[in-house]
């Protein structure tokens, strides 16, 4: 041993690192989602915020309840349960009852996550499946819009019901995706862009997730080609259907702008674990779900398909994967 | 890196941009590093059979005296590095990490370490079988690290031709400056190899492939070609593999070396410029390898510097020479950082393949290992196009039959795929069991 050095550790190339974690990548998208959570509740109220804040806790409690062995305090705070638990909250409409939003939580981490074998081995995107079972246990809540309102301390009355009783009745009132298909009504860009309109939590300020999805692009946070596929593609069917029956299609930018669309493609499409791992996969699956979308919106009986469109490009996640498999070199 | 030198500069696809931390060194000449008392020759310093002894306890041998004999095609001599008495063939630790016989020699404190030199091989005269014969018996290994005996490379099976000569001026591997000074101190010597090479294998036409973070050398091997139409130097991109043959030979002739073939497939033979300086040594002052240059370097190093080290001089006289090792060093590493070998002794020899020496303050690779989450991150670095992702979790599940039908063998280990991976895989390690398992069912 040279002078004054002590043991020397051994360990195998390289001995370089990127300096990316998997922790920093999921608390990058955390960061990401502040400032949607404080539109949210800039524009639904303090109520707003109580819903991410039980959401998370559903799914954190979930979390740590699941996992026993000693990496459990760990896997609670590497970010993913807690942005499980975002990304739910800002999928659910504002007047939801808080012990609804808490089980879906819970929902989403049992059922989405921990019972495939917890981070990375679950196929279905969690705060999805969370989500899809409350559309299936409540699909009235779930589809009952609370109008935005400036009132920051007025906490809707819905949200706090308690578990089996009578929803409080909403002041309610149509997403532009609604009064798109149920009465012919489109909204405008600029109403959409600034986020003065029904929806879920998270969706409504278009301008605000374009932000989002730029900023964790160019940190890389995420595969670009995704979110890019997912858009391009329902602006390209959109855009060509409205062209031809402009009376009966929305144009290109209302369907982009809308609904879930933005929100789906900057945080749910770009998840790593459920979406394809190949770069030509990357492609398909942003194509998948942004001919379901459209498929869903104009064709089907509902007038949002974001949630099923992205739950069913999951599930052939593995088949998209085994038939993109990059050329290999010298192949 | 801009659009514009994106332009300019030709690459492969993939790969990975890590930090170069080549400042350290990058500006200091070459300098010798004094003869120490001992130094330790391991019969096996590089790819094949080791070498046989000539000498035994108690034998007078003279710097640059052969001191062990090819055993076999596939195998090269070896030289005293310095005047003096062979002590002893004993046991003792390689930098690859196992004890193997090598020959002790105890220097002659008097003697004025004169070179013994043979008289320099005529190439015009001479066949091409006495050529080879005499680079083999200078002891020629390729200096870029995988110290693969160079009359091999040299000598074309029947039925092959080589149209194309690569020097690989890369160096890719951060902090290693060792070619970089060669090529700015010694272009005439490069491009001299160059043309020795180019005339061995039949060549017209010659490249030396550097990247672009080397201007002065580009700017003197330029000068030392002058105006021969047929030799080229090639600015490269600054992009970590580039130095692996295959994706140096994409970078320059944009064609990709068949999986499971060589470059010669190609009609491309592949040198390290370092390797061309020796030969240029060997074929005109018919000098046999007993040293090489070497970069010293790293955080927990008081004075990096480019050496010229006597092969078989102990790592520890050589960090003593850079003024020795910080306190906090953790960690040194016998070649670069991404491909190099961690010692956990000082008490090991330079040998023919080292071309660096890294001290390192914080061992970077222990990290706790997190699952999978497929960001893809490793398919976007991996200069094969493989799926180490995949790959990686086939052998750890025994899937021993999916490995070969996924490429397991293209798989070059440069580790671009464990520098990206955020989830602190090891998956270069992996990729080396993987291709361990996919050879050891394939022999049965």
């Amino acid at each position: 041993m040279g002078e004054g050095v002590g043991q020397l550790s051994i360990s195998t190339a390289p001995f370089l690192k990127s300096g990316l974690s998997t922790r920093r990548l999921m608390w990058e998208v955390v960061g990401a989602l502040v400032p949607v959570v404080i539109a949210a509740t800039w524009f639904f109220g303090i109520s707003a915020l109580l819903v991410v804040v039980v959401s998370c806790g559903g799914a954190l409690l979930t979390e740590w309840t699941f996992n026993t062995d000693r990496r459990s305090l760990g896997s609670l705070f590497d970010g993913s349960a807690l942005l499980t638990g975002l990304l739910l909250a800002l999928t659910l409409p504002p007047s939801i009852p808080l012990w609804m939003a808490f089980l879906g939580g819970v929902v989403a981490i049992a059922l989405g996550k921990t019972i495939w074998g917890g981070l990375g081995q679950n196929l279905f995107n969690p705060a999805l499946v969370g989500r899809a079972f409350l559309q299936a246990a409540f699909p009235l809540t779930l589809t009952t819009w609370a109008a935005p309102r400036g009132g920051f301390f007025d906490v809707e009355p819905s949200t706090l019901a308690l578990p089996l009783t009578q929803v409080a009745d909403v002041t309610t009132t149509a997403t532009p995706l609604g009064m798109a298909k149920f009465e012919g009504t489109v909204t405008g860009i600029l109403p959409l862009l600034l986020g003065n309109t029904a929806g879920s939590l998270g969706e409504t300020v278009a301008i605000l997730l374009i932000a989002c999805g730029l900023y964790l692009g160019f940190r890389r946070a995420f595969d670009w080609r995704l979110p890019v596929s997912t858009m391009l593609t329902v602006a390209a069917v959109s855009g060509f259907l409205h062209l031809i029956d402009p009376d009966k299609y929305p144009g290109a930018q209302f369907m982009v702008l809308s609904g879930g669309l933005l929100f789906g493609a900057v945080f749910m499409v770009t998840d790593p674990v459920t979406t394809p791992i190949t770069p030509r996969g990357a492609w398909i699956f942003g194509l998948g779900v942004g001919l379901l979308v459209v498929l869903i919106r104009l064709f089907g009986g509902l007038p949002e398909g974001v949630m099923y469109s992205i739950l069913l490009m999951n599930s052939v996640t593995p088949l998209i994967n085994r038939f993109t498999q990059p050329r290999r070199f010298g192949v | 890196m801009s659009p514009l030198s994106l332009a300019r500069a030709s690459s492969f696809r993939h790969g990975i941009h890590p930090e170069e931390m080549k400042e350290l060194t990058r500006a200091l000449p070459i300098e010798r590093v004094p003869f120490v008392k001992e130094y330790v020759l391991p019969l096996s310093q590089h790819t094949g059979a080791p070498s046989r002894p000539l000498v035994g306890p108690g034998t007078r041998v003279r710097r640059g005296e052969m001191i062990a004999a090819p055993d076999g095609y596939i195998s090269t001599a070896q030289h005293a590095p310095v005047t003096g008495r062979v002590t002893g063939i004993e046991l003792r630790p390689h930098p690859m990490g196992r004890r193997v016989p090598s020959i002790v020699i105890e220097i002659d404190p008097f003697d004025s370490q004169r070179l013994d030199r043979d008289i320099p091989p005529e190439l015009d005269s001479l066949p091409v079988s006495d050529v080879i014969r005499r680079v083999q018996e200078a002891g020629l290994v390729g200096l870029g690290g995988a110290a693969f005996p160079s009359h091999v490379k040299l000598q074309l099976p029947d039925g092959k031709h080589a149209q194309f000569v690569i020097l690989n001026g890369c160096e890719c591997e951060p902090y290693l400056t060792c070619d970089h000074r060669v090529m700015v101190e010694r272009p005439q010597a490069v491009i001299g190899g160059l043309r020795i090479i180019m005339q061995m294998v039949g060549a017209e036409v010659g490249y030396v492939g550097v990247e672009q973070n080397k201007p002065d050398a580009i700017a003197a091997l330029r000068e030392a070609v002058s105006a021969d139409p047929k030799i080229r130097i090639m600015p490269l991109e600054v992009k970590y593999p580039q130095g692996a043959e295959k994706m140096l030979i994409d970078a320059i002739f944009q064609k990709e070396v068949p999986s499971g073939k060589l470059p010669l497939d190609l009609e491309i033979v592949v040198n390290n410029v370092g390797t061309a300086v020796a030969l240029t040594d060997l074929f005109e002052h018919g000098k046999p390898l007993v040293e090489r240059v070497v970069t010293v370097t790293g955080p927990g190093v008081r004075r990096p510097a480019n050496l010229m080290v006597p092969i078989g001089t102990s790592l520890e006289a050589v960090l003593e020479h850079c003024g020795g090792l910080h306190p906090e060093t953790r960690q040194v590493i016998m070649g670069g950082p991404m491909m190099g070998m961690a010692q956990k002794t000082l008490d090991v020899p330079i040998i023919k393949g080292i071309s660096g020496v890294l001290a390192l303050t914080e061992p970077a690779a222990i990290l706790e290992e997190e699952p999978c989450i497929r960001c893809g991150r490793c398919l976007e670095a991996c200069p094969m196009f493989l799926n180490p992702s995949r790959l990686a979790a086939l052998v750890r599940n025994d899937g021993v039959e999916g490995l070969q039908p996924l490429g397991m063998l293209d798989c070059c280990e440069c580790a671009s795929c464990s520098f990206v991976c955020p989830s602190h895989i090891p998956l270069v390690q992996l990729m080396r069991v993987g291709k361990a398992m996919v050879r050891q069912q394939s022999g049965k």
